[in-house]
């Protein structure tokens, strides 16, 4: 771990000598703020999220204007500024807005959470799929609809953060002795998901008929008929907790660095990994009360975004915007490649997800972070 | 120093043969004994067990009645040998299947962890019945166990291939989490196809979870061949991976053709994993669960472990079917959410004992 990252910290040149303007890190920008403050930003990973945000907004406006429903794009445009008739205005406003809107915002939750969850287990496998939290977030939700019996937005958010955090930290129990790079972190999330798996299979089949089938298309994960109504909670949440993410990005890459040479540039580093958590559970758990346990995107969308940027350490940013643009896309052919049967979005992410997953792990050579802890 | 002996040997000749019985020969002859006859013991009772228990409850006298008479219309016998008598013998034929394919794998990969269910060769089973019935309209099983051998062996290949590339021993997390990983993608690709043709796949529900309910009494007899065949291979490469457990080198210097026996083992993988699964549908950690609590019990000596895997898996299977059967009255829980609440567990308890990780 230390030896990639030392070779990426900021170096002074000797020939440039002291004044701070030259401390200039390879391939960062520093951007002037008001008050003669300024802020370093890396340039790869600027243009990452650029990219990437103006392709997701690219993808959503293409889901808004094409569908099923028979209106031609100038139509949709038309009805957006007030126009159409009465259903034109139901599909467009009511149906395909909340829709990009949803899988846009999800996505950046999801990016978020994963970027953070990988950065504070210093594993890049270390994504909320494999610790057990987004199992461990269906069986809460799912306690919630079947057992406790309310389906509402609310009490399914408070089921899936209750039930992914219980599944985390269970996870991470198991694996403190050795430290959450190592192994054992990975193959006791893959254990423990498994029994929660096979719990959330039981409590479906428990269930009277038409519970189970609400229980079972959440359980997959899907922007299916989605409105307004968890779309705007959500942006709430988003809307509170990226800027606390994005905030967190200079104390998380310093824990990169172990947490005694965190604790020795100044970083409260408890405080900081409790602080990272609770916002990364927090995102997850918003993405997944609005539209069900989602796979493997907050496993690829760091990755990538990770590979695009090429950002030393964790890339936020980029993880967000990758994150939106990979589930608008994977909304989008969901919805278009067995027209007009809707996949669930969340099977379409496992079976790409599952197979990228299984790509990184075939061909990368090994990660710094699995082998952190031996 | 004669246990070690018997050890080495082992490839070549028979175990102990030529070697002096010491106390502690002994002692683990009368334990192989004992797990055979307990083994044995508890099979024939679950076997009665399975018979009884049911929605409709039977008495040992009952099942006594209905087992000595059958054609008889009654209902005892009507339960016995139509409905349950099925079920018995496809859980028996199965768990015999996934333990024996479990040693096999454990063996080949070198990997404590390694099972056909958490490595995904199950699930390319399942993917590609599905594709099948899609696709070619093969309902009967007769057809759609060839294309389940195809996908297995397609997965075994694969996982084979990983494990191959990783051969030392901090990689096991690796090949265990590639296998979850293609597991987890195969098991959405079949949700897809079953979501999407959801009125052909309505009978079909236990290619998502393994199930031996309803199978009808003719499914035992058209994979039992396949089974036969995958067993008789599996014992035919047991003197060899006694040496494969070595490590090539050492494999290869006791004069294991190691070419030769990975293909038979991975032969007998594909036709024992496959056959299970056109049957039943993806049931995991039999393969896991039963190879550990063996190895415990009576060494690592392979021969012995593929034996006796074949009489401890069918007892799990059933078991975890009869439970299946209980808990949830008066309806009924899949024998691979049974088993996986069992086998998660215990790969746990494998990850926090020292041996394994």
């Amino acid at each position: 771990m230390t030896d990639t990252t030392r070779s990426n910290l900021p170096t002074a040149s000797p020939s440039t000598g002291f004044p701070p303007t030259s401390f200039l890190p390879a391939g960062h920008l520093r951007c002037r703020l008001p008050g003669n403050r300024s802020l370093l930003v890396h340039r790869r990973s600027a243009v990452t999220v650029a990219v990437a945000a103006a392709l997701a907004l690219l993808v959503a406006t293409l889901t808004v204007l094409t569908g099923a429903y028979e209106i031609t794009p100038g139509g949709v445009v038309s009805t957006l500024f007030g126009g159409g008739s009465g259903t034109d205005r139901f599909i467009v406003w009511e149906q395909r807005l909340p829709r990009a809107v949803a899988a846009l915002l999800v996505g950046v939750a999801l990016g978020g959470c994963g970027a953070v969850f990988q950065s504070v287990a210093r594993n890049p496998l270390g994504s909320p799929d494999i610790v057990g939290f987004t199992t461990g977030a269906a069986s809460g939700g799912l306690v919630m609809i079947l057992v406790v019996g309310s389906a509402g937005s609310q009490s399914v958010l408070v089921g899936t953060v209750a039930g992914g955090a219980l599944a985390a930290v269970t996870v991470v129990l198991f694996t403190l002795r050795r430290g959450l790079g190592g192994d054992r972190l990975v193959l006791s999330g893959i254990a423990v998901g498994a029994m929660l798996a096979a719990l959330n299979d039981y409590l479906i089949s428990r269930a009277p008929i038409e519970a189970a089938e609400t229980a079972k298309a959440w359980q997959y994960g899907s922007l299916n008929a989605i409105g307004w109504r968890p779309v705007v909670p959500l942006a709430v949440s988003l809307a509170l907790a990226v800027p606390v993410t994005l905030a967190l990005a200079r104390s998380l890459r310093a824990l990169e660095l172990g947490d005694d040479a965190a604790a020795g540039i100044g970083l409260g580093v408890t405080a900081t990994r409790v602080t990272a958590l609770a916002v990364g559970v927090f995102l997850a758990g918003a993405a997944i009360a609005t539209a069900g346990p989602i796979g493997f995107l907050a496993l690829a969308a760091p990755q990538l975004a990770g590979r695009l940027s090429r950002a030393p350490g964790i890339a936020l940013g980029p993880s967000m915007a990758v994150g939106a643009l990979l589930l608008a896309v994977a909304d989008l052919l969901a919805q278009r490649l067995l027209s007009p049967f809707q996949i669930p979005v969340g099977l379409l992410t496992a079976a790409v997800g599952g197979a990228y997953l299984v790509w990184l792990l075939t061909r990368a050579p090994r990660r710094e972070g699995a082998r952190g802890a031996r | 120093m004669t246990r070690e002996t018997a050890g080495l040997r082992a490839p070549t000749s028979e175990p102990g043969a030529d070697v002096v019985p010491t106390g502690r020969h002994a002692h683990h002859r009368r334990r192989i004994a004992l797990v055979v006859a307990v083994g044995l013991a508890v099979l024939a009772a679950l076997c009665l067990t399975s018979l009884a228990v049911g929605a409709r409850g039977l008495t040992v006298g009952d099942v006594w009645q209905g087992l000595t008479h059958p054609g008889d219309a009654s209902r005892a016998s009507i339960i016995v040998w139509d409905l349950r008598m099925p079920r018995t013998a496809l859980a028996l034929v199965v768990g015999c299947a996934l333990a024996v394919a479990g040693v096999l794998m454990q063996a080949l990969t070198r990997n404590p962890l390694a099972e056909p269910g958490l490595l995904g060769v199950n699930s390319g089973a399942s993917f590609a019945v599905v594709t099948a019935i899609t696709l070619f309209g093969a309902t009967t099983i007769d057809r759609y166990v060839w294309f389940a051998l195809l996908g297995s062996a397609l997965t075994a290949a694969f996982v084979y291939v990983v494990s191959v590339r990783r051969t030392h021993r901090g990689d096991q997390a690796r090949l265990v989490l590639a296998g979850a990983a293609l597991s987890a993608s195969l098991g959405a690709c079949t949700g897809i196809v079953t979501m999407f043709h959801t009125s052909t796949f309505s009978s079909y529900r236990f290619w998502v979870i393994g199930s031996v309910a309803d199978r009808g009494g003719e499914v035992v007899g058209r994979i039992a061949p396949f089974v036969a065949v995958g067993l008789l291979l599996a014992l035919l490469s047991g003197p060899a991976l006694n040496a494969l457990v070595l490590g090539d080198e050492q494999a290869t210097a006791l004069g294991a053709r190691l070419p030769l026996v990975r293909v038979v083992a991975f032969a007998s993988i594909t036709l024992l994993c496959g056959a299970a699964t056109a049957a039943a549908g993806p049931i995991a950690f039999v393969g896991l669960v039963v190879p550990h609590v063996l190895r415990r019990l009576v060494g690592v000596e392979q021969r012995l472990l593929l034996v006796l895997s074949a009489l401890v898996g069918p007892a799990l299977v059933l078991a975890a079917d009869i439970v299946g059967r209980v808990v949830a009255r008066p309806g009924e829980l899949e024998v691979g959410i049974v088993t996986a609440f069992v086998g998660a567990p215990a790969l746990l308890a494998l990850l926090l004992s020292r041996r394994a990780a």
